[in-house]
Formats: structure tokens, sequence, C-alpha cells
């Protein structure tokens, strides 16, 4: 197995401001498929995912991200990342499991840029509906709504982002992919880490304000389903932020939109492939825009002042 | 539907909003900009603003950026009111910084 230690994102708990309205929007408009209920939250996954869910809703009030998780490999990992942080001077807990339906215990700790972080090993395998053995290719929920295939990656906004940098890369095995300078050539706006082939599974802006959501991205398969994406979210009276369009960094397709809680969103697409031992790819401040938004070539006034 | 008038101060800029629209998204179908567009959706709170005269429903907007205080004081997230007479409004947004494009800003706390 060549993929080891952390595998990818595993879940994210999203705040948001109606639970009902919330769980219309993410059926019916993103097009995830709803896997449970608790008390205050609701479950989700992409049509293709196979554990049990990637994305929680929680009744909450407010928008913003509770905490983010990655699934590593098996318990030992778990174990051995856990002592790993813990050498390194982090406070970790655990969350005992079943916290989270179908899910076991998770590994939390809070990162420098204020964000929670979770590591866990153990999720039900619910299967993506179509079985082991001769299975087709797609079934209906890959066509309802947008359909995205799966949760990819997020975008967080906090400070320290060079200390996170070196937590996820020294202790947790990930590496840079690419990255924005700040005037002084030396100082990171943003980061783009991986622990895949993928171009990120993580990314950080530099921002004063601690443990903050850009967005959470969800992948779609082709720039055709992004444009389609894109007429869904008309069709649906949604908030279209940015696109469709395409980005410098990562190269990937992209729609930034929000949900009806306010949280931004991303339908995003492609993205090369990336690989541990790669150059990082340096975009300098003077093309920051080119960076973030490839066609328009300019910063938005959103993206870096309107998060939750 | 009923149609208001929607004064935004300090600018004065005034825009026509149906009772169907929010006051954000009526401003900017008008292609007026007197208040700071982000989420339009009650949880980013860039649109924040007090309601100086005026009455409107609301929807439910996130308690990070509006408080009880703040709700018995008329502050509201446009894009989350629904006008039932003409309003007048001033622009009122949360205290937020930006990271800026150079480091000083990054690493203190002046930017
Ligand atoms: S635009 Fe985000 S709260 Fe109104
Ligand atoms: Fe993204």
């Amino acid at each position: 197995m060549a993929i080891t230690g952390v595998l990818r994102p595993g879940h994210m708990q999203l705040k948001v401001l109606d639970l009902d309205e919330a769980v219309e929007f993410y059926s019916n408009v993103v097009g995830l498929v709803q896997t449970g209920r608790d008390a205050t939250r609701a479950y989700f996954k992409g049509w293709d995912e196979r554990d049990h869910h990637s994305l929680i809703l929680r009744d909450a009030g407010e928008a913003g991200m509770d905490f983010y998780g990655f699934k590593v490999a098996d318990d030992a990992t778990l174990a051995t990342l856990e002592a790993d942080l813990k050498n390194y001077g982090v406070t970790t807990e655990r969350v005992p499991a079943g916290d989270l339906l179908e899910t076991g215990e998770r590994v939390r700790f809070q990162i420098p840029s204020g964000h929670l972080i979770e590591l866990s090993s153990q999720k039900t395998d619910v299967g993506n509906g179509m079985g082991y053995i001769n299975p087709p290719p797609w079934n209906e929920a890959a066509e309802r709504g947008i359909a995205p295939i799966r949760m990819d990656h997020a975008l967080l906004y906090g400070p320290d982002i060079e200390k996170v940098q070196a937590l996820f890369v020294d202790v947790l095995g990930f590496y840079l992919v690419e990255h924005i300078l700040l005037e002084d050539g030396k100082t990171d706006l943003a980061i783009w880490l991986s622990c895949s082939t993928k171009a990120h599974d993580i990314a950080l802006v530099r921002n004063e304000e601690p443990g903050k959501l850009h967005h959470t991205a969800f992948l779609l398969d082709s720039w055709e389903k992004v444009l389609r994406a894109a007429d869904l979210m008309s069709m649906n009276r949604v908030t279209i932020d940015m696109g469709p369009t395409r980005h410098g960094v990562t190269r990937g397709t992209t729609i930034y939109a929000f949900d009806n809680s306010g949280n931004r969103f991303e339908t995003f697409c492609g993205g090369y492939q990336s690989y541990p031992d790669w150059e990082p790819l340096t975009w300098t401040w003077d093309e920051v825009g080119p960076a973030v938004f490839y066609h328009d070539r300019k910063l938005n006034p959103a993206f870096l002042g309107v998060y939750t | 539907m009923a149609v208001h008038t929607i004064t935004v101060e300090p600018t004065g800029q005034q825009f026509l909003c149906p009772d169907t629209k929010n006051v954000l998204v009526a401003m900017e179908y008008l292609g007026c900009d007197g208040i700071q567009v982000g989420c339009r959706n009650g949880g980013c709170g860039v649109c924040r603003v007090q309601v100086l005269a005026g009455t409107y429903t609301a929807k439910k907007m996130s308690k990070a950026h509006v408080d009880e205080a703040d709700l018995a004081a008329g502050v509201v997230l446009s894009c989350r009111i629904f006008p039932t007479s003409d309003l007048t409004v001033r622009v009122c947004p949360k205290p937020t910084v930006e990271p800026a494009l150079h480091p000083t800003a990054s690493a203190g706390n002046d930017g």
C-alpha cells in the first residue's frame, strides 16, 4: 500500500442557521446523499463515497465550521499519529466512538490557525449503492442535483499558517504543492497541502481572525458538470460568488457559491495529480489575481473579506 | 407585490425593493452598491446595517454577527430582511480585518 498514514479528508462538521432548510439544500440542490440524523445533526456523503458520511450539518444559529477530519489507514496509525502529535507538543483529546454516527474514536486537536482538526480510522463502509462485485459505473444518485462525487478539500482562514504547514508536513506526512508569497518574497499568503496525489487536501490563507472557513469543496468529474452545476445554481436561486472559471493554483475548474446559511462551498473539477517529491509551485504577490481566478486575473472583493 | 423605497446612509443612495426580495439582493438587482455584498444568506455578516426608520420582516441571521441587543437596536443583516414599508438604513459592518498583501500586516496587528 503506497498511500499510508493520513489517507484523505474524512469529514467536515458545518454550522448552519436552520437545519431543515440546510438539509433540503444539500439533499436537493447540491445532491448529496443523506445517510443519518441525530438530535442536532444531519449526515451526508457524495454519491460515490463509501464511508457513512463526509459532511455533517449542525443546527448552530450561525455559520462556519466546527471541525475538519481526516481518515487514517488503521487503528495503529491513529495511535502512532496521536503519539507523534503529543511529542510535537500538540494537546490532543479522544472523542468517544459513536459521538458521530457510525464512527470510531477520533483524535482531536487545535492547530495554530485556530481550527479543530480530527483524525479517525473507523467509519462504517456503507458503500456507494452499487456493490463490490460487477458494479455499474453510476446510479441515479449520480444525477440528482449537482451530485458531486465526494467531498474533496477545504480552504481555511487563520493566522500562523507556517506553523500549520510545519505540523501537517512534519507530523502528519503532508507535502506542500503550491503557495502564494507576500511582498517580502518569504512569507506565505496561502498554502496548498496534500496527503495524497490530489493537488490539495487542505489549503490555508493567512488571516488575522482565527478558525474561519473560506470554503468546503465537492468534486465533479468534468468541466461540463461544472457548467451544469452553474445552471442548477441559477435555477435554484443559489448565490454564486465566482465562476464558472479556473484557478491558476491547482489548475482546477471551479464555482464558488454560498449555501443557505452563508457558508461558501465550491464545485471543483480536476486539479493536476501531484507527488510528494515534486518541487512546489510558487506564485508571487503581484500575480495573486491569476493564481486564484485565472480568467479574471484579479481577486474579487469577497475572496479575502467574506468567510464564515 | 408591494414595492418600497430603501435609502442607504451615509451615501443617501436610494433603490426600490419589492417585499418579495431581501434588501441586499434588491440593491444588487438595480446595480446599486451602498452595502457590501457577501454570502447573501445571513452567515458572513458583511451586509450588516442598522434600520433607522421603517418596518420589515426578518429570516434567521447568524448570531455571531447579530445578537439580541443588536436586534433590539434594529441592527440586522440586510440580506435577511424584507421591507414592509419604506426603510432608511445605515451601513454598520462588523469590525473585520482582511489579510493584506504585505508582510507587516500579516505579522502584526496593524493591518
Ligand atoms: S451578505 Fe453575508 S450575511 Fe448578508
Ligand atoms: Fe477549493
